[in-house]
């Protein structure tokens, strides 16, 4: 085949399928996102799903595995903290065919809440971790992943960043393998049935299998020496081979494809030749501190820093202590441009009211989460996926009653189907007194705007059951339940209000479509306009944070609002905002 | 002969299509020969925020991410993004960009200012720049959401790409029916 341009991304999914890949599952998370809907686009051959979280998805592929097909697994970095219950013991059992899981890192915290660094996980669980160093290592190490689960009876993790995720470069394709074994049900209780008589010998299995790839690995092609001039030498692995080879085009090189385990042979033989040694790793001294336990000098992160991404220029200037070099500096301060709901968002009136009804709001992750910057300001927590629930919860116990009443959760569709649920049948169980919001924009918003279970759809499009989220709130003992379209200011802020008297749960749905839908469920409607002769610039219309509106210093005699007619999508809330009546549609032309 | 990089760096605001723009130009490369690299960050960054893609080509490259002060060009897509990334750029290089402005949340409300001249602040500091009208050249292409091809056909004319090259890359990339709206518009920012 020709070579192509892929992303990292692109390049997994086609080494999936190049593997002969049957299942693959997965729940949204930057950067990993990509690689099941590029599957679902462009391998329909393969099954593949959105779970309703990440513990749920590695649990669908360890099915499809015992089942002896090949399945993969795809997550952000955070998903392994979800998916970690069934991946440790996954490692004892072992697979029938091969299992790989993807996790995709975010150093710098491009998209994240934290920055950890998942090759603990492989240590931790005791599987291997391949990490690619570009697109076609994307591909070619997918493939591996499945020869060497398979090789030796174990899941197989491989390990990618948002530098490998989402950039681009060449890649060679390969024609898929053939001929693997039909799947088929096995019964074999002592691989499969985890109970402590069993488990107990797997984990003797599990040690050896580990010291046996250690041995494998130092004579396999994906961890090889580059010869360089000199006596200066680097270990490095992932997006960080790249810059080590930007910044050291000289030195000797040992490149790992494998970062867990590590081939101490090799790491031994290749120190020996030189006099300097780095290590030049993204985020945790994971390689450095083994290769220092092994007795040998190196240096690291003595150099470069734990905390973020590298960059060229930082290794550089780690290395050799220079400046990261600056040219042309602007002397003045510049307009910083952050993220922002977009306009009509949904999500935006509900915030504004929460921010007036000066609610104490324990957040989610999602979209959302951008109500805690100004001027909506209202969001007071956010820890990870499902804890606003849990949290109001807990705040709750130890307020006084008048306190108690501020405490309102916020959570998306997606995320509170995602963990959010759990939280909630806590808070009947427990008498917990908090409100909560569940904003249903009937898509996963942030990541790209993904279907789950409460939409109806599934990854590949097709129509599928909608969880009923009232039905299912008042199934696990809600008695309060209401819906409402968060377009409508007051009657929104009403709700709320009564709602956070109540001394008992309730649950209040905002219901109103992303206005980015995919399936078009959004009817724009004409731009809104700003009378001159009415706006009394009060400023009033700011504290929504639309993009649309805009403040003119220089219009009327103390400045005027004034609407972007090419983004404003004519949602009508700013209208309900303004005292004075300044705000007209226009004629549709 | 020595493996010279060269980079382009990419900045605008989420939403102006800078990823789509940043695609057809590592295609053109890769019909070109070179070997070519992309990077760019997804998520937050769509909404609204600032948004920047690099490209690197040449025989051999290795960090998909362009070494600070190392890009040879700054493609900016909205006059204060190409300004705020203008220490990324070396001191010879150049700047290509669309004098169109989208103010930021701050200045939308009223809390900071737009800084004021930028491209004479531009072309001061690297003179071999260019400050295209780009919507102006769109709307004379026939369609205003031909401003990303007007500023290609820009950026074109600092590349050593052939024609043809580009050609080939909008009939892969466009789709048919507003593929000769596109050409015109391609043309017209080559000429700008
Ligand atoms: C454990 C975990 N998995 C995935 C993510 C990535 N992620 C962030 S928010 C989100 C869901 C957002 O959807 P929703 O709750 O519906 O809110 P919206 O963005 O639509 O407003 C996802 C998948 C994450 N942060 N943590
Ligand atoms: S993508 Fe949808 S949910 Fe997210 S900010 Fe935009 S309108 Fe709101
Ligand atoms: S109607 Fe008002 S709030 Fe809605 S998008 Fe337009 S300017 Fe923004």
């Amino acid at each position: 085949m020709d070579k192509t341009i892929l992303s990292g991304n692109e390049a997994f999914a086609r080494g999936a399928f190049e593997a002969g890949v049957k299942v693959a599952s997965a729940y949204p998370g930057t950067p990993s996102t990509e690689i099941l809907e590029n599957i679902a686009h462009h391998y329909p051959s393969i099954d593949s799903s959105w779970a309703p979280n990440e513990k749920v998805s590695l649990e669908v592929a360890i099915g499809a595995c015992f089942g002896g097909a090949r399945a993969l697994c795809t997550m952000k970095h955070v998903g392994v903290n979800v998916a970690a219950d069934p991946l440790f013991t996954l490692s004892y059992t072992g697979v029938r065919g091969g299992l790989v899981l993807i996790v995709a890192d975010d150093p710098e915290l491009h998209s994240s809440q934290n920055e950890q660094d998942s090759r603990h996980y492989a240590r931790f669980a005791k599987v291997p971790m391949f990490e690619p160093s570009d697109s076609e290592e994307a591909r070619a190490f997918t493939r591996l992943a499945f020869e060497a689960s398979e090789q030796f009876d174990t899941p197989v993790m491989v390990r990618s960043t948002t530098r490998i995720s989402h950039s681009k470069s060449i890649v060679y394709p390969q024609a898929p393998v053939e001929n693997l074994p039909a799947p088929s049900l096995v019964r074999d209780p002592a691989k499969l049935v985890m109970l402590p008589g069993n488990a107990r010998k797997r984990h003797y299995f599990v040690e050896e299998r580990l010291a046996n790839m250690a041995e494998w690995s130092c004579s396999q092609s994906f961890n090889r020496i580059e010869e360089g001039r000199g006596d200066v030498g680097v270990i490095t692995a992932g997006v960080a081979y790249q810059y080590a080879k930007e910044v050291l085009p000289e030195a000797h090189v040992l490149k790992l494809g494998l970062v867990h385990p590590l081939p101490k042979q090799l790491i031994r033989e290749f120190a020996a030749r030189c006099k300097t040694l780095y290590v030049i790793e993204e985020l945790d001294p994971f390689i450095e501190e083994q290769v220092r336990a092994m007795g040998i000098e190196v240096h690291g992160k003595d150099l470069l820093s734990v905390c973020g991404e590298l960059t060229p220029g930082r290794v550089a200037a780690g290395l050799f202590k220079q400046e990261i070099p600056e040219g042309f500096t602007p002397t003045e301060t510049l307009p910083q441009r952050p993220p922002n709901m977009c306009p009509g968002c949904p999500h935006r009136g509900v915030f504004y009211e929460l921010n007036r009804l000066k609610a104490y709001v324990t957040g989610d992750i999602g979209c959302y989460t951008l109500g805690f910057m100004p001027p909506l300001s209202a969001m007071d927590t956010c820890v990870c996926m499902g804890a606003s629930i849990g949290n109001a919860t807990g705040i709750s116990k130890v307020l006084p009653p008048e306190e108690q009443k501020k405490v309102v959760a916020v959570i998306g569709d997606s995320t509170f189907l995602h963990t959010g649920i759990n939280g909630l049948i806590d808070m009947v169980y427990n008498g917990s007194t908090a409100t909560l919001i569940i904003l249903d924009n009937s898509t996963t918003g942030m990541t790209g705007r993904q279907d789950h279970p409460g939409t109806g759809y599934s990854l590949k499009g097709d129509p599928s059951y909608q969880v009923d989220l009232e039905g299912l709130c008042r199934s696990v003992g809600v008695k309060h339940v209401y819906t409402i379209d968060p377009y409508g200011l007051e009657e929104t802020r009403e709700l709320i209000k009564r709602e956070m008297e109540r001394p008992e749960v309730s649950v209040i749905i905002t219901r109103r479509a992303c206005m980015l839908h995919k399936r078009d469920l959004i009817q724009r409607k004409p731009p809104l306009f700003v009378d001159a002769d009415k706006c009394t610039a009060c400023k009033a219309c700011l504290k929504l944070g639309c993009p649309a509106i805009k403040w003119n210093p220089t219009a009327g005699t103390k400045g005027q609002a004034e609407i972007d007619k090419l983004i404003c999508v004519g949602c009508e809330v700013c209208m309900q905002v303004c005292k004075f009546g300044a705000f007209g549609v226009c004629d549709e032309k | 002969m020595k493996n010279k990089v060269q980079n382009i760096l990419l900045v605008g605001v989420g939403g102006q299509g800078i990823l789509l723009a940043s695609e057809i130009l590592s295609e053109v490369l890769m019909l070109g020969g070179y070997d070519v690299k992309k990077a760019e960050v997804h998520g937050m960054a769509q909404r609204g925020g600032s948004v920047v893609s690099h490209v690197r080509y040449g025989e051999k490259v290795y960090s998909p991410i362009i070494p600070e002060g190392e890009a040879d060009i700054l493609f900016g897509f909205e006059l204060l993004e190409s300004y705020r990334y203008l220490p990324l750029l070396k001191k010879d290089g150049q700047v290509v960009a669309s004098d169109l402005q989208i103010v930021p949340p701050g200045v939308a409300l009223g809390k900071e200012n737009y800084p004021e001249d930028i491209p004479d602040k531009i072309r001061a500091a690297f003179p071999r720049s260019r400050i295209v009208n780009a919507m102006a050249l769109a709307q004379q292409a026939g369609n205003m959401r031909t401003v990303n091809t007007v500023l290609l056909g820009a950026l074109s004319n600092m590349m050593e790409i052939s024609a043809e090259a580009w050609n080939q890359a909008m009939h892969n990339r466009v789709p048919a029916k507003f593929l000769d709206e596109n050409l015109k518009a391609f043309a017209l920012g080559r000429q700008a």
